[in-house]
This record gives structure tokens, sequence and C-alpha cells, in this order.
């Protein structure tokens, strides 16, 4: 367990837990008349978005502000960083900033990891290439947890380009630690050829295995690829694997639909399933928020290292009052 | 859960009853009884009657408290209080000094507390940052008509203009003592004592 | 280590108690540029040396006496990248590496497919003079894979081109491939082949795998490599010509290699000692000084190469010294150059991963490292007409004094801080490895002594 949040294979059940239960408190502050809360007032965070993503970035903002975090917002077009302006001295000014925490979106795999080496603050990964995006498949477990009342045991059915998904490695990844069983369907050129290591089950047919599904999340697919012969057309694409009517019909009455956005309508995900019920489109942005609420207060909530308290303060911990729970608290590091 | 301690065999740190884990006792289980019922009836005699209370129990001791004040009330005098539990984590001023808490648990009752009497209840009473905390976090939830204070014991040393209303029991200590509160709903067993503790307290 | 004597250009050297090829110890006379005499010790080689003027003694009691080492693979940068490198800097990495020729390679700025550039940059070498420079000449017109290079204009300009590769690019045309095995059969040149299907490895990254699928990072297939190797040595055969396969990364090429030998087909390979020694579970941190072209692979490709080199269907260890500025390493994983430095590691990887491992005696170390890689060269010692020029000569009476003296002993860390390239990318920072050059040999002068360069 470090000090950044970058990559969900490192999440123990505990973290992942510890993150999720904090969610979920943290959610019932929206209900509030103030829905703001002081913990992290002082504390600076940096958004540095390398890529577009409004509703990301909004959902990081919304996150911080609620924690009184001052956010400063970085976006690569029409900055340094366009004029060609290197990672690492962006990091450097950001470091000299004060910054507490970056989160960071970049187009490259492994970016925050070289920006990890180059900050003392926390780093946020907000989804690296085609790596991860874990703050997403924390949200997505959270949504789950939410509707369904468990995870352990869940049947989980990922749908679409998985060979270039960060969102479906950190599903993986999560839901495997939190005891989920998950199964990928896809056609094979969108396959990693070597995902019969992961822990997960494989699928080319999408109607066999949804009357077991609990939970399909339906994935993006970028028309894009087609003109690399991933597909030969999105019209097959999406009669071979998109959810329409006729495939919902197959689901279990309580099996929820999800989709981290944004959607290509009539391509992986037809508009009555987006606007159905069954859909937990709506309710993962807001689940979002209080994900990553929890997420910075959880890295940024308390002490910095070991080395911060003062020596008579760090005895605290012993003599501790009402802190029910295993809790986070004796080392120094959090998630 | 009486009895526990008296399970047979040898009793190495197990707690003997009246001594919580060494240390020197303040309240027994029945005194903690007697202290609860009447901080309840003091409660009815300042409220009116409890007409537009509510019992928020401060995590984490507070709140078994809370709820123990709001069953007596109404098993004894037929009144129906609404509690809940306020965790005042998020609105500490010492988060800082230590690694991140987990938080615990909020339950405002559906009433809210706009217009009402928020009576706030905790274990112990001492720099006063923790019901400092409290009253921020209430600001934040509401807006009550008034904010009482009721403690099963106030041990002194205030860092803040803070009072309580309603007290179990007024205990001097010294800093370098600690207070160890134990509940059954919690720890098996009702306990005060008073400890020498090694490092100065919160 | 080194007691005594003076530093001098020419003249004579008595080196005592050395073991030539790791076998008993001997004494080595120098008489200018030739060996003049090897004697078992005690067998009064001192003697030999009295009278004839000046002499320098080197006491080499535990080290290791090898042929100069060549390296069929090297980038030197120079002309066009002299911030990465340039052909002094390149050289002097060499000889503290025990080598004595390089072969420079010719994806420079501008690219080295005229007379001029090779002649250039042989120049270049002769006047750094810590080790000979043998130019590589393009394939293709400035690597554009679609016109020949002037291969014969290169063959006969004083840089004697013999090898040609287009190496950073693959030729992947293959009508283009069999025009250029042809071509050079008329001065016995040879095509060293960059094998990369460029359509499989559009956009690669890393080795495709168990790796790339969880870092997310666009996989090299070993087929890409395999299926252009495989072509090229039926293209060889078909032609009668020779092909050199450059950095051979995957257990399958090892294979394809083997079946093209047992055919008689003229086909050689190299293989770099970053291969033999590193995985691509490497790059799970994103730090991109592991990023290589090819990638570097799984262990049981590790194991295939270091057998395939055992038992000779991999001719020789080429370090494919790749040095590249800071920032070109300080960043994103996929924006970040691909290469290795490795002159001066080479002979301790390979004692690490061949030696240690019993796979190789010295004896194998010294034809793997000087011997076939300077035939396949054209400089060894079957070459006409280059003199004392050539290299992978036995330690012996008669032959060129070109050689590296070497320590197996000390075990230290890796400290690109205090390597002679001007770039810092190696992927064995701060790991311990066995062995140290002492002392390097050209011709009789010493180009490194006391383990840093003599002048």
């Amino acid at each position: 367990m470090n000090r950044h949040l970058i990559s969900a294979a490192d999440l123990s059940l505990d973290d992942a837990v510890a993150i999720l239960d904090t969610a979920e408190e943290l959610a019932r502050l929206a209900q509030r008349p103030i829905p703001k809360l002081p913990t992290l007032r002082g504390r600076t965070v940096v958004n540095l978005f390398y890529e577009d993503s409004t509703r990301t970035r909004i959902s990081f903002e919304a996150a911080a502000k609620r924690l009184s975090a001052d956010v400063i917002n970085f976006s690569a077009k029409g900055s340094s960083v366009a004029k060609g302006e290197s990672l690492k001295d962006t990091a450097l000014t950001l470091q000299a900033m004060g910054a507490d925490a970056v989160v960071i979106r970049h187009g490259a795999s492994g970016a925050p990891y070289r920006l990890a080496g180059w900050v003392r603050g926390s780093v946020i990964n907000a989804g690296d290439g085609t790596h991860e995006h874990p703050t997403q498949a924390l949200l997505d477990a959270f949504t789950m947890r939410r509707r369904l009342g468990r995870l352990a045991g869940l049947r989980v059915t990922i749908v679409g380009d998985i060979l270039h998904s960060r969102v479906a490695r950190s599903n993986v990844w999560l839901l495997r630690t939190l005891g989920a069983r998950v199964t990928l369907v896809a056609p094979p050129t969108l396959l990693p050829v070597a995902v019969g290591g992961w822990p997960c089950s494989v699928s080319y047919d999408f109607s066999t295995v949804l009357p077991d599904s609990d939970v399909v999340m339906m994935l993006r697919v970028q028309r894009e690829r087609m003109s690399d012969a991933y597909f030969p057309s999105v019209r097959e694409y999406s009669r071979r694997y998109g959810l329409d009517g006729d495939r919902m019909a197959l689901l279990a009455d309580h099996a929820i639909v999800m989709h981290p956005g944004p959607m290509n309508r009539g391509v992986e995900i037809a508009a009555e399933v987006a606007d159905s019920p069954r859909s937990t489109i709506v309710e993962q942005v807001t689940n979002g928020v209080s994900v990553r609420m929890a997420v910075l207060y959880l890295l940024l909530g308390g002490s910095r290292e070991p080395g911060d308290a003062p020596p008579a303060a760090a005895g605290l911990a012993a003599a501790g009052s009402g802190v029910a729970g295993s809790g986070v608290a004796g080392s120094g590091e959090t998630l | 859960m009486a009895g526990m301690s008296e399970a047979a065999g040898p009793e190495p740190a197990g707690p003997a009853k009246g001594q919580g884990r060494g240390g020197k006792s303040v309240l027994g289980s029945d005194e903690i009884r007697r202290a609860l019922t009447r901080i309840g009836h003091e409660i009815l005699e300042r409220t009116d009657g409890a007409r537009d209370v509510v019992l928020l129990g401060i995590q984490t001791r507070g709140v078994p408290l809370a709820r123990r004040l709001a069953a007596r009330l109404a098993e004894t005098e037929g009144v129906h209080i609404p509690v809940g539990a306020l965790d005042i984590t998020l609105y500490r001023d010492d988060l800082r000094l230590r690694p991140t808490r987990t938080l615990g648990h909020t339950e405002i009752p559906d009433a809210g507390i706009d217009g009402m009497v928020v009576v706030l209840v905790d274990d112990v009473l001492y720099s006063g940052r923790t019901v400092r905390a409290a009253l921020d976090a209430l600001g934040d939830i509401g807006r009550p008509r008034a904010v009482q204070l009721a403690v099963l014991v106030d041990r002194g040393h205030r860092e803040l203009p803070i009072r309580p209303d309603y007290v179990g029991k007024n205990l001097p200590t010294s800093k370098r003592e600690a207070v160890k509160v134990l509940l059954t709903e919690i720890d098996g067993e009702d306990s005060v004592t008073l400890q020498v503790s090694r490092q100065a307290s919160r | 280590m080194i007691a005594g004597g003076h530093t001098q250009d020419r003249g004579r050297w008595l080196i005592r108690d050395a073991r030539p090829l790791g076998g008993p110890p001997a004494d080595i006379l120098i008489d200018g540029t030739t060996i003049a005499a090897v004697v078992p010790s005690g067998e009064g080689g001192a003697d030999l040396a009295t009278g004839g003027g000046q002499l320098s003694v080197l006491d080499a009691g535990g080290l290791i006496a090898l042929p100069g080492l060549v390296d069929l693979h090297t980038h030197l940068r120079e002309p066009g990248r002299e911030d990465a490198e340039t052909v002094a800097s390149g050289t002097a990495a060499a000889a503290l590496g025990g080598y004595t020729a390089v072969h420079a390679m010719a994806n420079t700025e501008p690219a080295a497919d005229t007379a001029g550039v090779v002649e250039q940059v042989w120049r270049l070498g002769r006047q750094a003079g810590h080790c000979d420079v043998r130019p590589v000449g393009a394939v293709t017109a400035g690597l554009g894979g679609s016109q020949l290079a002037e291969l014969g204009a290169m063959a006969d300009s004083a840089a004697g081109v013999r090898v040609f590769s287009d190496d950073g690019r693959c030729v992947a045309d293959a009508t283009l491939m069999r025009r250029a095995l042809e071509y050079v059969k008329a001065f016995d040149g040879v095509i060293a082949q960059h094998a990369q299907e460029p359509r499989l490895t559009s956009g690669a990254q890393v080795n495709e795998g168990e790796v790339s699928a969880r870092l997310g990072l666009t996989g090299w297939p070993a087929v890409a490599e395999e299926a252009i190797v495989a072509r090229d040595c039926l293209l060889a055969a078909h032609v009668g010509s020779a092909v050199h396969v450059c950095h051979v990364s995957t257990a399958g090429t090892v294979e394809i290699i083997r079946w093209a030998k047992s055919k008689g087909w003229q086909v050689t390979a190299e293989v770099t000692p970053h291969h033999l020694l590193l995985t691509d579970d490497l790059a799970a941190g994103y730090d991109p000084v592991f990023k290589v072209n090819p990638p570097l692979r799984t262990a049981a490709d590790v194991a295939a190469l270091r057998a395939g080199l055992a038992d000779g269907t991999i001719d020789c260890v080429a370090t494919d010294h790749a040095p590249h500025p800071a920032e070109a390493k300080e960043t994103e994983w996929s924006q970040a150059a691909f290469g290795m430095t490795g002159l001066e590691t080479a002979l301790r990887v390979v004692h690490e991963a061949m030696v240690n491992t019993g796979l190789l005696d010295w004896s194998a170390v010294a034809d793997r490292m000087s011997v076939r890689p300077a035939a396949i060269g054209r400089i060894g010692a079957l070459a006409t007409g280059l003199g004392d020029l050539r290299h992978g000569c036995p330690v012996a009476p008669g032959s060129s004094a070109t050689l590296v003296l070497y320590d197996p002993e000390p075990i230290t860390p890796v400290d690109p801080a205090g390597h002679a390239s001007r770039s810092r990318n190696t992927p064995f920072a701060g790991m311990k490895l066995p062995g140290q050059v002492v002392a390097t040999f050209l011709r009789g002068r010493p180009t490194v002594l006391g383990g840093r360069l003599a002048r």
C-alpha cells in the first residue's frame, strides 16, 4: 500500500472495501443542505488532464471541492504542454506549486508511475492510456453493491473493446479482489492475446451469457477500430455484440446494465436499454463523486508520512478512542 | 455480558468485573445505569417533556449511550425520542496529526434537526474539541433550535469554551491519566476506569 | 595489477602470467604490432624480453587474455546525433569494454548510404584511435526501404564496407531484400537484417504477451521477427548469398536459424547481452530504460537464446549499443526512445549469463565475441589483404597484438555515471556484475590500461 492510487490491481480487499465503505458514508452528504466538509481545507488538488474529459475532470473537481480542497485545473490544450513541455517539467512545476495530490489523465500507459517519481504529493490515476482507470472500477463496484447488495459471487459480464480498455482492466482486477466472477465478451480481435491468464472467463457469444449475468457492463467501441480491421463494420459489431432490447429481455429480472460513458447509442447499446430502469448509467456519475471523495479523503485526510506527526501526537494511535472497525490507521500510508 | 469475567481458567489480562483492564474503577455498571437514568429525567425536565428533542450520539461510544437513554425514556415514561448517530471524523481539527482515520457511521433520524433541540451524547468530555467538531457538523446538516450536551464523564481540562448540560459524573483527572470507558454494546461490559497513561492524551 | 613500466605507444610489452582464453598462465611478449611469443609462465618468458630496447611490463596475474572483442552492431550516432554519442566517445566506451573493433550502424543523420558518409565515419574512428571503426552501409537509400543504396561504392571506398544494414528499420519488401542479397555477392558482402514485420508491429512498445496485456502497452509479437527471419533465410538460400540476423530475440528465431544452418545455408546470427539476461517483466514499472527494439522477451526466450549461443546456432554476441540523451528516456514509456547502451557492460553480462552458468568457457567466449564476429565482418583471421588490421586472431605468435586483459574476480555494481559513453541509458545500472576489463591492446598499443583510457 502506498500513497498513490494508480492501479486497481494494487488494492487489497481491505483497501477496496475501505474505499467503498467510506464512499457510502460520504454519499449521504449529498443529501444535506450544505453538502460540504472542511476536511481537506488547505490541501491543493491539481487536475492534470492531458486528454479531454470534461466528465471525469468535473467529477474529481466536485469531489475535491466538497471536501474544501483547493482545485487547480491544468488541461493540455493551449498550455505549455501543447508547446512541448515534457511531463517531467510539468511535474516539477506542480511540485513547486505545492500540489498535495495530482489527478492525472494521460494518453500514455504508465504515465502516472513516471509522475509519482517526480512529485511528492499523491498521484491519482484518472485513466492512463489503455492501462487502468481505478476510480472508475471503484465507482462501478460501488454501484453494483448499492443496487444488488453484495459483490462476492456476483456474476459480472463486461462487453466490448477489452484490448484497448483501461476500464475493463481495472474492473477485472478489482472485481476479482472483491470476489465477483467476471466474464469478458468480445470478438477475438478485441481481446489481448494473453487474456487466458486473466482471472476471468471469456466468451465470444454474447447472448449465451446474458441469462446468467447479474451485471452487464457495456464498453464504448470506437468506430476508428474498424479501419484497423478489428471488425468489418459497425453494423456487424452491433449485431453480434450490441445490447439491444431483444438481448435485454434475456436478462434475469434483477440484472442491471452499466456503462462508463460516453455512450455510442445504437452501437454498443440501444437507446431503450440505456434509458431503462435496469440502467445505472446516471447513478454511476453521482456515485463517481462519492467514490472520488473517498479516495481523496483516504489519501489526503491524514498525516502525509509517519514523520509528519510530532512525536507526542504519534502516541494517539495507541491511546485511541472510538475508532471502530479495522480502519486504516497504524502506518503512515494509505491506499 | 455479565459473567464473562467469571470464565474458568487463569485470568492474565482478562478484565475482572469493575476493574476494566487495570486502573482504578470510577463507575461500575450499576452506577452507569443510575447516571443514565438521572440524565434521562433531567433531559425531560429541562426540555419540557422532551418535546422536539433529538438525541445524537457521537461516534463511537456516545451512540450506545444515546440509544440507552432513548430506550429508558420510552420504557419508563412512554416518551419516544428520535435517536441517531453523528460521526465527527471529517470535522476534526487534528486530522493531519495521524494517519487517515476510518469514517464512522452518521445517521440523522428522518425528522431531521431543523428547529429541534439536539442533545449530543458522548462518553467523555475532555478538551471539548470533539464537541466543537460536532457543532460544526450540525451546522452543515441543518439548523437546530438549540444544542445541548450530555456526557457520562466530565474529566475537566477544557481547551475551548464548551460546557455540558448533563453530566453523569464529574471526575477531576490529571493529564497523565486516561479515562477508559467500556460499554457492553461495544466492549462486552460496562465500566469506567482511570488509568495512568504514558503519553499526554488528546 | 599494473606494476612498473612506462606507457608507450609502440615498442615492446611483456604481459606476465596472463591466462590466454582462460587457460594456464603464460607470458605474452608483444613486439611492435605483433605478438612475438607466448610462453607458459615460469619457462623463461622474461628472458625473451631481454635486449631489443624499451620494454614495458604488465603484471597480469589472474587476468584472462582474449583476442580483442569485435562488435558487429554499434550505434555511434555521429554524424547527426552527437548529443547522444560521438565516434570518439563511443569508441572510448568500446575500448573500455574490451573492444578493438566496432561496426558502426548506418542509421545516422544523414544515413550512411554513400561512400562519403562511410568514409567520414571511418576517418573519425582513425582519428580517435580507441579502436577500429568499420562503418556499416545502409541497404536502402536513406533507409527508406524502397531503393538500393550505392552498395558497390561503399564497398570500394576507403572504409571498405562489407556489412550492410538498415538496422533500426526492417528491409520489409521481399523483392528489395532479394536484390540486396544478390547484389552483395559481387564483393563478398553480407546483409544484416533487423527483422521486424512493420505491419504487425505498428506502434509496438513491449513484447506481446502477459506483460503487455496487463500494462496496456501495444505488443510486439514474436512472429513479427520470426516471419521475416524465415523469409530471409529462404531467400539467401535461393540466391546463394549470406544473410546475418541482427539481435535475435525469440526462441522461435533460434529454431528457424538452427533449421536453416542444418541445410548448409549461409546464415549467421547475433544476440545482445541484454537479451541474454533480462525479461519483459522489467517493464512493469514503466521505466523506459528497459525499452528496446526488439523488446525484452520471456524467460523461455532467454533460455533458448542462451542455449543457441552455447551450441553455436547463434554465432556471436553483438551489443546493439544504442545511446540516448536523458530526455529521450525520462518520459512516458510510449514517448521514450528504444535502446540501451552496452559496450562497457557486454563482457561482464556475458560472463554472468553464460560463463557463470557453465554454458560457455573463456575459449568459447573468445569465439563468440571476437573470432566469429570478426569473420562475419570479413576482418577475421582468414580475411585477405588486411594484414594486421585483422581481428579475432588467436593469442599466439604472429598474430596481431590486439587483445583484452580481463579480471574475472571482482563483483561490483554497474555505475553509469562512470561510463565513457555520453549516454547513461543502461538497464544494468546498480546491478552487481562480475569482472572488469583491465587493459585493451590495439595492434600493440594499449588503448586501456588499469581499467582507464590510455590516452
